[in-house]
């Protein structure tokens, strides 16, 4: 807690209405962190528009303002406008969705944003399907998933949408994955993104005990696992077009993951092979496009 | 200052006039020239504000409450379908309680498409939580828009100025452009006691449970009503400056009246000229133009209607399965009155019909004596139904 030293006021305080082991929690402490007091949080729908408290209770003590569903890159650019028409050109405006509110409702809002290269920064934090409202899939989960909507009678076929493909391709000055895994990678690509201009995009990979049916101490290292197994890797791509590696730690099989998890049971029962290539062909062409880029 | 120009031109040198901050927006026929122009004037330097040009109305509205929260002046237009994809957002806009003031080109909703007038984009709006106005003229549209800010900040609570498509937003027509040093004392810049400010933080928009819910929305409701006084209020001090009255209701030859014929929007104008033809004839006809719409100006329409035993509306809209919106809307003030009117509700002009003196005498003769080619559905009668 050394990072609270010297502060002002504590951004994120005790009394969240998270879940035991919230992996969203974690990620927001960590951006506040690495952002500091002059932020203003936007957030849709989701987890953390419940779990920062019911009000007049509030864990966050800066700026938030909690929008529709699908506004939220919208709304975050509308903030920076107004604040620009006023002559305040440093606050960071942080949109805060979920991967729901990312991939699937808010792409639209997020694709008009980044096109325009509105100023913002918006984080996804990812815990791969609608949390909060229960376990349903969303386009961020990953195929042989277990949820409420892919029942193990029907899991998850398709993939997992490429949103980090998908800003790049808007050629945005900043695209990045992290994850709570890896805190200080993940803090230093969040002041990375402060201090650009224009849309500034990070997928940041947050662990949900509750939906993916780990126990609540595993988080941090579900999360890491992630990361070493080469399921979520951690790199940066720049103007859409460089594409740069960040720093991996040795490689792990996918097994190792996936069985702390109750939501692949099924796929590691069956499937879990098929599984490994497809991450295996992933990895190759993502550092395919690292070495192109350099 | 004169100028003859277009009722969207007019609402382009309002949004100037009143110094707007932030203006988002998604073009649609027929609100096109309104932002093109405002994109303009901004490129041109004639107004410090940001322009953008979003993918959606959705985000158009997201943005202008975004915007507004951040303690800017906000601004959008649309129309018909571009309005109802914003529905979401307009809830929002006035749950939050930002006074972002749009203009709406009243167009007839798809299928099958047409880009011509009609009121059912904006009447169907009406529990939004929108203050409404529907302008007369060209003129209408650019002093609303100043009122509406006035109003609307004061209230905190947005506020949508309507337009007839074609009618309204494609004739030009003389206006009188206020002086920039009049508005500016009219209309002075945007001060909200509460925004979203890095050294004052505040949350917004949280959870809340039930009881506070009510509550909340009792207050809100509260002050959605006060927006009739308010409007007279800032109508009345417009007119001290600017010598031109905007009020809530229109009424014309009402005093002695016996049937009044209640419209919104341009078609008010050949209303009055059926009062004055049906007057010739003996028929003691009075009309009424009902500006305000939400909250409905209880105060100015019973003032005018008092000694009036049968109206007789034209809607441009219809809620389908029930009636004119207007007419319903009516209905419920009306019953409040505890007398015996007569109410003959017309569904006219819909899709973007004309509806002129001649549209109108014969409607009102079929209200008043029974005969004529309005064809029935439900309590409603409709005009120019192809047989």
């Amino acid at each position: 807690m050394s990072e609270h030293a010297g502060r002002k006021r504590d951004l994120f305080t005790p009394g969240h209405y998270g879940c035991p082991g919230c992996g969203a929690t974690l990620a927001m402490q960590q951006t506040l962190w690495a952002l500091g007091e002059d932020t203003i949080v936007v957030m849709p729908a989701g987890c953390w528009s419940t779990l920062i408290g019911i009000y007049p209770y509030t864990c966050l003590t800066v700026p938030v303002i909690s929008v529709a569903f699908a506004s939220t890159a919208a709304v975050a650019a509308g903030v920076k406008a107004g604040l620009s028409i006023q002559g305040n050109d440093h606050t960071t405006v942080l949109a805060w969705a979920g991967d729901g509110g990312t991939f699937d409702i808010g792409l639209q809002a997020l694709s008009g944003a980044a096109e325009r290269n509105d100023d913002i920064l918006f984080i996804c934090y990812d815990n791969e399907g609608y949390m909060n409202t229960g376990i349903q899939r969303s386009s961020a989960t990953p195929a042989g998933a277990w949820t409420t909507t892919t029942p193990n009678s029907a899991l998850k076929g398709q993939k997992k949408k490429d949103i980090v493909g998908i800003m790049a391709a808007h050629a945005i000055p900043y695209a990045a994955t992290a994850s709570i895994g890896a805190p200080e990678d993940l803090k230093g690509k969040v002041k990375k993104a402060k201090d650009m201009k224009g849309t500034r995009f990070i997928h940041l990979f947050a662990p949900c005990p509750t939906g993916w049916r780990h126990a609540p101490e595993l988080t941090v290292e579900v999360a890491r696992q992630a990361v070493k197994s080469r399921i979520f890797p951690l790199y940066e791509v720049f103007d859409g077009e460089i594409w740069q590696l960040s720093p991996m730690p040795d490689k792990i099989g996918v097994d190792a993951y996936l069985k702390h998890q109750h939501r692949f049971k099924k796929t590691l029962d069956s499937d879990y092979l098929h599984f490994q290539t497809r991450v295996d062909e992933d990895w190759q062409r993502l550092l395919n496009k690292c070495q192109s880029g350099d | 200052m004169k100028k003859v120009v277009m009722g969207t031109e007019a609402a382009a040198l309002a949004v100037k006039l009143a110094r707007v901050q932030v203006i988002s927006a998604y073009p649609i026929t027929p609100q096109t020239v309104i932002v093109e122009n405002l994109s303009d004037i901004i490129g041109r330097g004639e107004l410090n504000a940001k322009y953008m040009p979003v993918e959606s109305e959705h985000s158009a509205m997201a943005s202008c409450i975004g915007a507004s929260l951040a303690g800017a002046r906000a601004f959008t237009a649309s129309s018909s379908q571009g309005l109802v994809y914003m529905h979401e957002m307009l809830h929002y806009a006035a749950g939050a309680r930002v006074p972002v003031v749009m203009v709406n080109c009243n167009r007839a909703l798809a299928p099958p498409w047409n880009l011509y007038c009609d009121h059912t984009d904006s009447l169907a709006q009406r529990d939004t939580g929108w203050g409404q106005y529907y302008c007369a003229d060209a003129q209408d549209v650019l002093d609303a828009i100043l009122i509406a800010y006035n109003v609307a900040e004061q209230a905190l609570l947005p506020v949508m100025i309507n337009m007839d498509a074609f009618y309204l937003t494609h004739t030009s027509e003389p206006v009188d452009v206020p002086d920039q040093k009049a508005v500016d004392i009219f209309l002075p810049s945007y001060q909200p006691s509460s925004k979203l400010d890095v050294d004052d933080p505040k949350t917004f928009g949280n959870v809340c449970g039930a009881d506070l819910f009510t509550s909340i929305k009792y207050k809100r409701h509260c002050d959605t009503l006060s927006l009739e006084k308010l409007w007279d209020r800032a109508a009345v001090r417009f007119c001290g400056y600017f010598s031109r009255l905007h009020p809530t209701v229109e009424a014309y030859q009402t005093e002695d009246a016996d049937v009044c014929i209640i419209g919104i929007g341009t078609a008010t104008g050949a209303m009055r000229l059926a009062v004055d033809r049906l007057r010739e004839e003996g028929l003691k006809v009075g009309s009424l133009r009902l500006a305000m719409i939400r909250p409905f100006p209880r105060g100015g329409f019973e003032k005018a209607t008092a000694n009036v035993g049968h109206v007789i509306v034209i809607d441009r809209d219809v809620s389908f399965g029930a009636e004119g919106i207007v007419a319903q809307e009516l209905k419920a003030i009306l019953f409040d009155r505890h007398e015996d009117v007569r109410l003959t509700g017309f569904v006219a002009g819909v899709g973007g019909n004309d509806i002129s003196v001649e549209t109108i005498v014969p409607l009102v003769r079929q209200a008043i004596f029974g005969d004529g080619t309005a064809a029935e559905a439900g309590s409603t009668l409709w005009a120019e139904v192809l047989p």
